[in-house]
């Protein structure tokens, strides 16, 4: 028998009294393996304001590009690599991650995708999560990612991350000329 | 590894719109650009797994977080979780969020003149068993007023937020309470165009979970994306 998939409802203003329990900033403590990257990014409304009540959620392989996840056949992550971040946006709209550069990942048809984390946003107002991807700097594979492949050309940059001092800046827009690219999920 | 059962897209009208005017946030809130479609890789179709070191046996009674026992209606929420293939899906976290029986959020941003209860957080979560089945114990949520238009209140609710085996079978949503005259003044819930889909937030009154002189019972259950049983290539 088949069902229906629930119908998503807002996360609203209060999401902090039950997600705050599990906000995860730093995805690789120590004995992770991999180059240590610090994201920092803000969520701009189509005002360009910031929201200060996002959830930002990231979802990510291990350095050799490898999920914490039995649904992934390849073999085991290491011990205290999970490959989830939680953050909540604060008065500024901000959110940040400390974590490990992924490795590439296997794609469709056998293509190998380049190092990307799949991004969630929930909010008040939004009443299902907006679903993105944030890519690296200057990574040769991006050239050949195949989901990259499929965004206009001009709005790719929205999806790679820009290198600031020693951190990774990467904004989601909600509306705009620099709006973040979002996916049909 | 170049196929993968894909997660099946949503039913019509059952997953509401980004733009929902009524729902005045959504304006500057909702992409205005084409969404791109993505195809379902490996990355979508994994998810972090959550365990017995994440949530504790007491996480999942709301009335037992303080020194005193809450103000309100004991209630028993349980159900249980399903893929839309029917099968159940252990060891889902579950989060729960709620106002308490005044209907007061206990957060900052909540200005409502009702009172906080000392008692209550309004806080829980757990994992779902072998059968996909939790029970959380709780009080019944108060009605609350919110500004999107005139004279705008909230139907009873509570907040679920679920990880499924996928990250794209995430889940945060809302359950309502049966014969609540508010739920049809309300956008969060109207947004929905399908009138069964509506119907499936709202919780049973459940005679069986009920306890004798203690919490009445109400059922949940949730039904996450399923993927195709059969791998198809990968087109898009």
């Amino acid at each position: 028998m088949s069902l229906r998939a629930t119908t998503s409802q807002t996360i609203g203003p209060y999401l902090r009294i039950g997600l705050e329990w599990m906000v995860i900033e730093d995805l690789a403590p120590h004995g992770v393996a991999g180059e240590r990257v610090r994201i920092e990014g803000r969520v701009l409304d189509g005002d360009g304001k910031p929201v200060n009540d996002a959830a930002v959620e990231i979802w990510q392989a291990n350095s050799h590009g490898v999920y914490a996840s039995p649904e992934d056949g390849r073999g085991a992550a290491e011990r205290g690599f999970r490959g989830y971040g939680r953050s909540l946006t604060d008065d500024a709209g901000a959110f940040r991650f400390r974590t490990i550069k992924p490795g590439g990942v296997p794609g469709p048809e056998g293509k190998p995708q380049a190092p990307h984390l799949l991004v969630t946003v929930f909010m008040r107002g939004l009443l299902k999560q907006l679903v993105t991807r944030m890519y690296f700097p200057d990574d040769p594979a991006n050239a050949g990612d195949p989901v990259l492949a499929l965004v206009p050309a001009a709005r790719r940059a929205t999806l790679i991350a820009r290198r600031r001092g020693d951190a990774l800046e990467w904004n989601i827009v909600l509306q705009g000329r620099d709006e973040t690219v979002f996916f049909d999920y | 590894m170049s196929k993968l059962a894909p997660y099946r897209r949503p039913y019509w009208n059952t997953q509401p719109e980004y733009l929902f005017p009524r729902y005045a946030s959504t304006v500057k809130r909702a992409p205005a650009q084409p969404l791109v479609v993505l195809p379902h890789t490996l990355t979508e179709v994994t998810a972090p797994v959550f365990g017995g070191d994440d949530v504790k046996p007491g996480d999942s009674d709301l009335t037992r977080q303080h020194k005193g026992e809450p103000l309100g209606e004991r209630i028993v929420v349980s159900g249980r979780v399903l893929d839309e293939n029917s099968k159940p899906v252990p060891n889902v976290l579950i989060e729960i969020w709620q106002a308490n029986a005044a209907g007061r959020y206990n957060h900052r941003v909540d200005q409502h003149d009702a009172p906080i209860d000392p008692n209550f957080t309004g806080a829980g979560r757990v994992l779902t068993d072998a059968e996909g089945r939790y029970r959380f114990m709780t009080i019944r949520p108060g009605e609350y007023p919110w500004r999107n238009h005139y004279n705008a209140w909230r139907p009873a609710h509570i907040h679920f937020s679920l990880f499924g085996r996928g990250f794209l079978q995430r889940l945060i949503t809302q359950m309502y309470f049966p014969g609540d005259p508010l739920l049809d003044y309300d956008p969060m819930f109207t947004c929905i165009a399908d009138e069964k889909a509506r119907r499936r937030l709202i919780s049973d009154f459940d005679w069986e979970t009920t306890l004798p002189e203690y919490a009445l019972g109400y059922r949940f259950d949730v039904v996450l994306r399923g993927r195709d049983e059969t791998p198809m290539e990968n087109r898009r």
